[in-house]
């Protein structure tokens, strides 16, 4: 028999010990998997190479504060900058206040958003069409599939900020990887509903031509309106993101003090099995001595075994977060799950050697009791 | 008859390491489950008792919050000559036409910045909200770059202790007050005249909401109405704590990634203890026979058993509440769903947080227990007398 074959025929002797341990790894680690994910998603995606390309300009006071329309033609004259455009965000509501009815509703240009948003692909008949139509609206393929729509549709929306209900028809449907669940309309519409919106634009998107001319164009867009009655603040789309996050608290240290609680409850719980597990076999380990085993044999069987249990927790928890992960971003509740909340490998591999660091961990201890205790004294052991 | 508890609590003192780790384990998620749900409650009271019953909030029709309100000052007039309203210390009626913007302010730690809340009132606002307290300073005299901040704001960012200048809008604003809102929403948020805020956010003409005063709870309920019901304004009328009840939404993904952290620790500390009792069960199977042959029935023996995991459990919720204690009253943030602005609360042990946890524990317990109670109970007496 190999040493294989010998530690997973002992990790199994026992077996509900060994499932339940297996149980208790792998919720631990579909828990440490999640986490690692949330964390991956808001803090280590950098988003797709176009999204690197885009700067987001927003009153220096707050997202709430809007800017001047005018500012649009200024920032296009600075060098490196390929398009810009006006976004607002519309915050109405879609036919009641229920959560499963909620999604992002943008004003914008229809005939630059695209340029901007180059990682959206929409068919160009449909681009055509949506540029045509003042009230039309181009939708997301999977909030288009969610409601049910199609090109034509007509629907309502109904403003908070803004004292509009704008009827719009659905004339154009994007895709996007991953989708952003947004819908977008004519920021023109909303000019001429509401009289004390006119010139003005909530931010400013603005694409530029490579990765590298972001800072400089960031610089010189605030530099550009610093003494202005509306200060700006530019920063990357990845930035504009993380101050949402930030507005949420301190995520990084709650998330952070979880993972803490959770790594720590697995390595007590996967020590505390293994030590039980040695102890109903102090005599057992006698006799394998007294066959010639080492002790350094003695050890690594025990160690083994204990990395066998938590590894296999820990796939068991690995898959399970990947099905509950897909699962959340197809419900239809999702609505404050970030897109890319999916399981990457990195994280898998982390949370592998989490897991295989556990066993080792947990092991040690009770298997060096265990390969120290003398033969005599083992022999004689009753447990 | 049944078996004496101390037979458990020695059985548990006797496997001490055994007992330690699990316990410890348990404590560790009951520690997490307290964590998330002192925050909750904390936030839960951020918005529960902000208001006071008797004023009523007027809102553009159609908006959900002050800061996308916004009517024309014209109709302030009307509405403070309605019926019902409350007289002021002057005979006036009670009302204040408000504007609520967000500024920036940088964290005190240097974490970034952070959205507030500055909310211009007139003279009669401070009025409307007996339960806001001057701990510090003064309050702001109308017609000044003057404003009182509440504690909480002073505590987490700079520039904010009397004397000091904050500056937004058109320049700098001294600070003259510091209050106390006893933990709810007004906690962050910075006071100062309408007027002087108007001017230097170029929203002179209109105003983003209104409160009127009632005279007492059945006027206000017919204010409301009164409000909602008029024609000419447009306007809604709210009770002030039943706008700030809706916007506890804010705490939803707080409570979303809380109950998912809660249950799946919960099940895995569930498997941990069950592995605990299945061995105190092994390890004892002569001594649960002896106990049959004296008489002891299967009934009792699995009472035992289950009690013994419970006090297993308990143990871990009481070393798990004894770790959360220091961290009791910490303040923190979240964004405001409602208002982009960040809302602060602390974390809050409420008896009723502290009364979950140790029913989450017994849970945990009766969980991991049963089954290998079960199993002891049901033994056969000769068969585990040969073990």
């Amino acid at each position: 028999m190999t040493l294989a074959g010998f530690i997973v025929k002992s990790a199994f002797r026992n077996k509900r010990r060994s499932i339940l341990t297996i149980l208790s790894i792998g919720f631990s680690l579909l828990l440490l998997t999640l986490m690692m994910t949330i964390w991956r998603s808001f803090y280590l995606d950098k988003g797709a190479p176009e999204s690197a390309k885009r700067v987001i300009t927003r009153h220096k006071t707050s997202l709430a504060n809007f800017l001047p329309l005018y500012y649009r033609d200024k920032i296009r004259t600075i060098p490196g900058v390929v398009a810009v455009v006006p976004m607002t965000w519309f915050g109405g509501k879609y036919i009641d206040d229920r959560p499963e009815h909620s999604f992002t509703q943008m004003a914008t240009d229809p005939d630059e958003y695209l340029k901007v948003a180059s990682d959206k692909i929409v068919p160009p008949d449909q681009v055509a069409a949506w540029q045509r139509d003042r009230a039309g609206a181009m939708v997301d393929a999977e909030l288009a599939k969610k409601f049910g729509w199609k090109i034509g549709d007509r629907i309502t929306l109904l403003g908070t900020i803004f004292e509009v209900n704008p009827e719009l028809t659905i004339r154009a449907i994007y895709t996007m990887d991953p989708s952003p669940r947004i819908l977008y309309f004519n920021e023109k519409y909303l000019e001429e509903a509401v009289p004390w919106f006119k010139g003005t634009a909530g931010f400013y998107d603005t694409r530029v031509e490579t990765e590298k001319d972001v800072p400089e164009v960031e610089k010189a867009i605030d530099d550009m309106f610093h003494n202005a009655p509306a200060p700006t603040k530019s920063e990357s789309e990845h930035a504009f993101r993380l101050s949402f996050i930030a507005q949420l608290g301190n995520v990084k240290a709650f998330i952070l003090s979880i993972c803490g609680a959770v790594v720590f409850t697995i390595l007590l719980v996967s020590a505390n099995t293994m030590a039980m597990s040695v102890r109903s076999r102090t005599s057992e380990v006698a006799v394998l001595k007294t066959l010639g085993f080492t002790k350094r044999r003695v050890l690594s069987l025990f160690v083994g075994e204990s990395i066998a249990l938590s590894v296999i927790g820990g796939i068991l928890g690995i898959v399970a977060a990947i099905v509950f992960t897909q699962l959340l971003s197809k419900s239809p509740v999702a609505v404050g799950v970030p897109a890319g909340f999916v399981v990457t490998l990195p994280t898998v591999v982390v949370a592998l050697f989490v897991a295989a660091v556990v066993g080792v961990l947990s092991g040690s201890i009770p298997a060096y009791n265990a390969s120290q205790t003398s033969i005599v004294e083992g022999l004689r052991h009753i447990g | 008859m049944a078996i004496p508890i101390k037979y458990n609590l020695r059985n548990l003192k006797m496997r001490k390491g055994l007992t330690g780790m699990t316990a410890l384990g348990i404590a560790l998620t009951v520690t997490t489950a307290i964590f998330l749900m002192a925050l909750l409650a904390g936030l839960n009271r951020a918005f529960v008792n902000t208001g006071d019953p008797l004023n009523v909030l007027v809102l553009r029709k159609g908006s959900i919050a002050e800061l996308s309100g916004g009517f024309d000052a014209a109709l302030f007039p009307t509405l403070r000559e309605l019926p019902g309203i409350a007289k002021d210390s002057h005979g006036e009626p009670m009302a204040s036409a408000e504007l609520v913007v967000v500024i920036v302010l940088p964290r005190k730690d240097g974490t970034g910045e952070v959205n507030v809340t500055v909310r211009g009132m007139m003279p009669d606002g401070l009025e409307m909200r007996p339960g806001v307290k001057l701990v510090q300073g003064r309050w702001f005299t109308p017609g000044q770059r003057e404003v009182v901040v509440s504690d909480s704001i002073q505590k987490r960012f700079a520039h904010a202790n009397v004397g000091d200048t904050i500056e937004f809008g058109k320049g700098p604003w001294t600070v003259v007050g510091v209050f106390d809102a006893g933990g709810n929403a007004y906690e962050s948020e910075i006071w100062g005249d309408v007027n002087q805020m108007a001017s230097d956010f170029d929203r002179q003409g209109g105003y983003s909401s209104a409160y009127l005063r009632a005279t007492d709870a059945v006027s206000a309920d017919a204010l409301k109405h009164r409000v909602s019901d008029d024609q000419r304004l447009k306007m809604d009328g709210l009770l002030e704590p039943e706008y700030y009840a809706k916007q506890t939404s804010s705490g939803a993904p707080i409570k979303f990634v809380g109950i998912m952290v809660a249950v799946i620790m919960a099940i895995g500390s569930s498997f941990a203890a069950m592995n605990t009792m299945y061995a105190a069960v092994a390890y004892r199977s002569r001594e649960i026979a002896t106990l049959r042959v004296i008489g002891f029935s299967r009934p009792s023996i699995l009472t035992s058993f289950v009690f013994e995991s419970v006090v297993l459990s308990l143990l871990g919720a009481a070393v798990g509440i004894v770790l959360m204690l220091p961290f009791n009253g910490m303040t923190t943030g979240t964004s405001n769903a409602v208002t982009f602005s960040e809302i602060v609360f602390s974390l809050r042990m409420t008896p009723a947080v502290i009364g979950g946890a140790v029913v989450f524990a017994v849970i945990m317990g009766l969980l991991g227990g049963i089954a290998p109670a079960w199993q002891a109970a049901r033994r056969d007496i000769l068969t585990a007398l040969r073990d």
